[in-house]
């Protein structure tokens, strides 16, 4: 059982069944050992600190939980994906420009390029995606696009067609695609602003929060900051789509430990829908997250979770994505276990049409999985992919928050430490320390 | 109530072990490069 703090409560989560309880001093001492030791044995063991009689009535309490199946250290067995079933794509992320207008110092992409030519998909090349994603989805009824750079509204005109297309050829099949679009914001005029509220699209809009935080990491290509043109846009785009279906997401580095006030910042533009995230890679540079900042960020995710439900309590109440967490519902099993589905359900497509297991690997040779006129050409991925399940990585087989990360990003692994299997361990860090807050928030009702 | 413990919720990870999932329900990029989330945030299509 994984006990730790958050608010002035004591939680314990029981990683294998997801029961969250609010326990006494006592209670978590016992349930530390619960799976590791017998009753009479963690009896001898606390019995120095505690009494016999509540030490039995604390055991005969979590006793009753387990007799309910409410804890229970038995993994269920691997599920494992039927033959027919791997190799059926349910997700495109469309890479329609690898160009970009802004040259953000710690882009993945290589300030948009991913270190090729800047080039942008023809139509033809987006419609093929199209014909692939369809003709790959096998029986699965709700399929995703989305658009992704560089920038992508780059590429409109691009974009606009193969919505009209990829619209009108899903629905010949009953099927469904639902098309998502991340910018920078900087090309959002009023075209482009009609046709994604027309379509409904979710947008994902990119601020870093505070001016001089944001201009840093976000100059023009010309070196002016970004951060007064895309604020701007920002905020006219949220009102007129009525402040739904959007999300707002930035990226802190060392440079801004103290990122919640950045999302304050966010905050008191009057944008209620955020997410701030950490850099990921550049290694060596002044930017990068290492393992010595770790303590710091754990103390700014607190200070965040003040600041969430003080908002919440307020009766003026924002998202913070990595807050958000069902600890009741939530997903099934498969997709606990599975994750992202990158190289499996999920792949990215270059502009000239060539298949990766995911944004992350767009230009990694060996990870070069095919074209969507060809088709995948490399089925040893995708089974490798299809089968980087949690069952396969030991370090989350050891980790509580197993079913609620369920295994990290592969990319990132692959990155830190050469297999797709072995998490990195800031990451994981951090991924935890928000699970916990997210499960704590859980723990809190609003006063409203 | 129990005196030392309090559910606050009772945990469903395994009501599904059986099934072999539908992926129906949402893709979910956990990368910090795109608007990461844990699975724990997705909802099922199916129910
Ligand atoms: S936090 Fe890390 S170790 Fe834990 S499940 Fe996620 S990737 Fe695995
Ligand atoms: S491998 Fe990482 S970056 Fe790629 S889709 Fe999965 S979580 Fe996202």
């Amino acid at each position: 059982m994984h006990v730790f703090k958050f608010g002035g409560k004591t939680l314990a989560l029981d990683p294998i069944t997801g029961t969250l309880l609010e326990v006494d001093d006592l209670a978590g001492e016992v349930l530390k050992l619960w799976h590791h030791l017998t009753p009479a044995e963690i009896t001898a063991a606390l019995s120095d600190r505690y009494s016999v009689c509540d030490l039995t009535e604390a055991l005969s309490e979590v006793e009753e939980l387990a007799a309910a199946g409410l804890l229970d250290a038995i993994m269920p067995p691997e599920p494992v994906p039927t033959d027919a079933s791997v190799g059926q794509i349910k997700a495109l992320c469309l890479h329609v420009a690898h160009d970009c207008n802004l040259r953000c110092r710690y882009c993945f992409a290589g300030t948009g390029d991913f270190g090729y030519e800047r080039t942008i998909m023809d139509t033809a090349t987006g419609r093929a995606a199209i014909d692939f994603l369809l003709r790959s989805s096998g029986p699965r009824r709700n399929l995703e696009v989305d658009f992704f750079g560089g920038e992508p509204l780059l590429n409109f005109p691009v974009v606009r067609d193969i919505v009209a297309y990829g619209e009108e050829q899903a629905a010949k099949l009953g099927k469904v695609i639902r098309f998502t679009l991340t910018t920078n914001a900087t090309l959002l005029n009023d075209a482009v602003i009609e046709f994604l509220n027309d379509k409904q699209m979710a947008v994902v809009l990119s601020l870093d929060g505070r001016e001089a935080v944001n201009d840093r990491m976000r100059p023009l290509a010309d070196g002016a900051g970004s951060y007064s043109a895309v604020s701007q846009a920002v905020r006219e785009f949220v009102e007129r789509r009525s402040g739904k279906n959007y999300y707002v997401r930035g990226t802190y580095t060392a440079h801004n430990l103290d990122f919640a006030t950045d999302v304050m910042h966010l905050y008191n533009l009057g944008l209620r829908e955020l997410s701030i995230e950490p850099v990921v890679g550049g290694a060596g540079e002044s930017y990068t997250l290492t393992q010595d900042h770790l303590a710091a960020l754990c103390r700014e995710y607190e200070r965040l979770a003040d600041f969430y439900l003080a908002k919440r309590d307020e009766g003026d109440p924002f998202n913070f994505f990595h807050f958000n967490m069902a600890t009741y519902g939530g997903p099934c099993f498969g997709k606990r276990v599975s994750g992202c589905g990158a190289g499996c359900d999920y792949l990215a497509v270059t502009p000239a049409g060539d298949l990766y297991p995911c944004h992350q690997f767009v230009g990694q040779q060996e990870f070069a999985m095919g074209t969507v006129f060809a088709g995948v050409t490399a089925p040893s991925l995708v089974n490798e992919f299809s089968r980087a399940n949690l069952y396969r990585k030991p370090e989350c087989l050891r980790c509580f928050a197993k079913f609620f990360c369920s295994g990290g990003c592969h990319a990132h692994a692959y990155h830190s430490n050469g297999t797709i299997l072995q998490p990195d361990a800031l990451h994981c860090e951090l991924q935890k320390k928000r699970i916990e807050i997210a499960l704590g928030i859980s723990a809190f009702r609003s006063v409203q | 109530m129990n005196k030392h413990i309090k559910v606050i919720a009772p945990g469903t990870v395994k009501a599904t072990a059986q099934k072999e999932a539908c992926k129906e329900c949402q893709t979910s990029c956990q990368s910090a490069c795109k608007t990461s989330c844990t699975v724990g945030n997705q909802v099922c299509q199916n129910r």
